[in-house]
């Protein structure tokens, strides 16, 4: 009965979704009394959408065989941890929990917005229920999750164990949370589109939902990297992987509104740029959901290859892209640009902030459907990588960082090149130290990763040049924010040279008693025993690694996991103040050697870090702002 | 099959092995015992795409046929030659696919004009927001 629940509960929110369109459709054709109703309409929606997903999810925990989905990717065998995060660790499951968090963000508007016009904020829950309709209906008819089966297998296939991971419980939901929050912002441009409401107040409301979604994202982003890192057992975090740009993508959009969202807010200015990027950041979403779900790039996320589900998505897509841009086009004459201004000043910083991460995605997205373009042309396959993006994105990124001291330095409207030269000489004076220091000290680090070095150093501490001169316990939250935010950027960007830069790598095949050396450390072989874990069991070695100083204890595996039948390799690393030492255990010869694999990271741990930091930056100027806000709210109920 | 045949080019003579007393396939996974020559060999695995895999390069894939491709690599730049003649001739016979590094040719040069475009077109759409100085 539990499935048939579920398939209900999302029936009725798909019919939902249908009368909170008309309704506000008809609210705006001036049925004004009807204004009233889409709010309530929006939330029953959700938790029908939500119940639908914790139907899945049960059925994923008891493990419910006559279910399809759950005979396919669920067994009885799995941990609790793996059995419930299993239910989105699939195509069918994936897209419920991208509806129901869809359905969560218009309930989050509809129930929280208070400072968009009426009339605006039904049209925006118009279009939230109007994506919502589409992607019910692509589960509905070509994704149902609640499918029976009939007759029941004994048992399930399992989960990929890749995924059998703490990793699967939180990165896909921080990740969709981030893709799926940025709808509201989709909606909020649509909406005032609609309503012709383009103004400082929709920045002002539409700021806290695109602070919230980018955190999501930025936290969902660091964490997959991480996962990635630990898991795949080669001590890579970033792949330039179609499915990591996909995330890169929306991410690279909604930095760019978040800061235009900010002059628009404050100057009154780019009020149609800000518009089309709020447009583009969902667009970068959905694009990235149809690159995942269509299968049609080759990538380790990709679970379903199936054309005619891609094909549902492309239709979704042009709708609603082209729908939006149509809507934009029919609008955008009659939206004022707002205020001018000079380039030397805060608000040019940002343009050129805009136009470094348009360009950036620009270059990320071309390069990653490139590929299917010239084969579509030519009839050859070609491969765009590390090579490609790295050269044509990596010097951009650089200037966009630099760039990103002097913003926060800038009077807004106009200032002084000379004026800005001598607040940014203490971080320019760092960075030149640290380049001689480097030049001495390491020589031979390839180009980009030495710019990344100087330039992390003099971003640093340039990234904090906002706070000196102010009192520390008046300066306003949101300011915290901005200067926590761009010290990650900074912090991040040391990690991400670093690990470029000094990485030690040894490759050995060792007898038990050898030794070897990465870096500073030295390393002991000391044993291999099987051992077994709760669905699989594994060969496992014992290192110890000594540098002077207490000698650590490391125990990577190599994991067989019989259901699916699947291989992986468990890195054992071990974390230090300066870095990461990372092994992995391969396979042994005839000779009773074993294969070794050995990196020495420093201050590999940064990345991540820097990546915290900038959410944590993010949650700060959300809240900063937030509690401003109510204040003035406050201040003017006293009026 | 792909495997198969890249085996039987593995097994070409003509490129000498970097330490006869190593076999071919342990080279998969031993370094060079030059440094200089492992750091090219291993920056030019980076950039080069595991066939069989999902889009991982032969230098972070545990797939044998990266193994395979890594121990070719090896044997070939231990045998001096350079990694852009050891990339054209993996392209020769598998085709652009296996490079993560688009060539600039007819078909891509557009990708790699790509970011100078972007630039300029943001930089002349953007010029009208600016007011001039005055003077």
């Amino acid at each position: 009965m539990t499935a048939e629940l579920g398939l209900a509960a999302l029936w009725l929110a798909a019919a939902l979704a249908l009368l909170q369109l008309a309704l506000a459709a008809m609210a705006l054709a001036g049925r004004e009394e009807l204004l009233n109703g889409v709010r309530p309409v929006a939330v029953v929606q959700a938790v029908l959408a939500l119940l639908a997903f914790a139907v899945l999810i049960r059925l994923f925990v008891v493990v419910d065989l006559s279910v399809e989905l759950v005979a396919l990717n669920d067994a009885s065998t799995k941990p609790l941890l793996y059995r419930f995060a299993g239910a989105w660790g699939n195509h069918e499951g994936s897209m419920l929990m991208w509806v129901a968090i869809l359905g969560l963000s218009g309930a989050c508007v509809a129930l929280l917005e208070r400072r968009l016009p009426e009339r605006t904020l039904v049209a925006t829950l118009g279009t939230q229920a109007a994506i919502g309709l589409g992607f019910y209906a692509f589960l509905l008819f070509a994704s149902n999750p609640f499918q029976r089966l009939v007759p029941a297998p004994a048992e399930g296939q399992g989960l990929n164990p890749l995924l059998q991971d703490p990793g699967l419980a939180f990165h896909p939901p921080t990740l969709y949370l981030g893709y799926v929050g940025l709808s509201i912002a989709f909606s909020f441009a649509c909406g005032a589109l609609l309503t012709r409401q383009v103004d400082a107040a929709l920045a002002r409301a539409m700021r806290p939902w695109v602070l919230g979604a980018w955190v999501f994202l930025t936290l969902g982003i660091t964490a997959g990297s991480y996962w990635a890192y630990y898991e795949l057992g080669w001590g890579g975090w970033w792949f330039w992987d179609p499915v990591e740009n996909a995330s890169l993508m929306p991410w690279l959009a909604a930095t760019a509104l978040l800061h235009s969202v900010a002059v628009l807010a404050t100057r009154d200015s780019l009020r149609a740029w800000t518009v089309m990027l709020a447009v583009v950041a969902f667009s970068m979403s959905m694009i990235g959901t149809f690159l995942v779900r269509s299968g049609i790039l080759t990538s380790v996320h990709a679970f379903a290859v199936d054309p005619r589900r891609g094909a549902f998505i492309l239709v979704l897509l042009a709708l609603y892209i082209g729908g939006a841009l149509a809507l934009f086009a029919a609008r955008a004459g009659t939206v004022q640009e707002g205020r001018t201004f000079e380039p030397v000043s805060r608000e040019g910083s940002l343009v050129a902030n805009n136009l470094l991460l348009s360009a950036i995605l620009g270059i990320v997205l071309v390069g990653t459907l490139y590929p299917l373009l010239a084969e579509a042309v030519t009839g050859e396959k070609l491969s765009v990588g590390p090579p490609y993006f790295n050269a044509a994105a990596g010097p951009l990124a650089l200037l966009l960082v630099t760039i990103m001291v002097a913003g926060p330095l800038l009077r807004w409207r106009r200032d002084r090149l000379a004026a800005l030269g001598r607040r940014v000489a203490l971080p320019a004076g760092l960075a030149l130290a640290a380049l001689i220091a480097l030049l001495v000290a390491a020589p031979g680090v390839r180009l980009l990763p030495l710019l990344g070095l100087v330039l992390a150093a003099g971003v640093a501490l340039g990234s904090l040049a906002p706070l000196w001169g102010r009192n520390l316990r008046r300066t306003p939250m949101f300011t915290w924010g901005m200067v926590i935010g761009h010290l990650g950027v900074a912090v991040a960007l040391a990690g991400m040279a670093s690990e470029s830069a000094f990485t030690r790598e040894t490759l050995v095949a060792l007898a038990p008693g050898q030794t070897a050396q990465v870096g500073p450390w030295r390393i002991r072989f000391d044993a291999v025993e099987p051992i077994a874990g709760p669905n699989w069991t594994a060969l496992e070695a014992t290192l110890q690694a000594d540098r002077g100083g207490a000698p650590l204890l490391l125990k990577p595996q190599a994991r067989f996991f019989p259901s699916p039948p699947t291989e992986t390799s468990e890195a054992a690393i071990a974390t230090r103040w300066d870095g990461q030492l990372y092994t992995v255990i391969g396979k042994g010869d005839e000779a009773g050697r074993w294969q070794l694999r050995l990196w020495w990271k420093p201050f590999v741990t940064l990345i991540w870090l820097g990546g915290a930091l900038i959410a944590v930056g993010g949650v700060l100027s959300l809240l900063g702002r937030v509690r401003r806000e109510r204040r003035a709210a406050e201040r003017l109920a006293w009026l | 099959m792909k495997r198969a045949a890249l085996l039987l080019l593995l097994t070409v003579p003509g490129a000498a092995l970097a330490d006869s007393a190593m076999p071919a396939a342990a080279l998969a996974d031993t370094q060079l015992p030059d440094p200089a020559q492992e750091r090219q060999a291993k920056a030019l695995m980076e950039t080069l795409r595991c066939l069989v895999c999902q889009g991982q390069s032969i230098a972070d894939s545990d797939a044998e046929l990266a193994g395979d491709m890594r121990a070719l690599v090896r044997r070939r730049i231990a045998a001096g030659e350079k990694p852009e003649a050891i990339r054209e001739w993996l392209v020769a016979r598998y085709g652009a696919w296996v490079s993560y590094q688009p060539p600039l040719d007819a078909v891509t040069w557009p990708l790699w004009a790509l970011p100078l475009l972007l630039l300029v077109g943001g930089a002349w759409l953007a010029r009208g927001r600016f007011r001039r100085r005055r003077a």
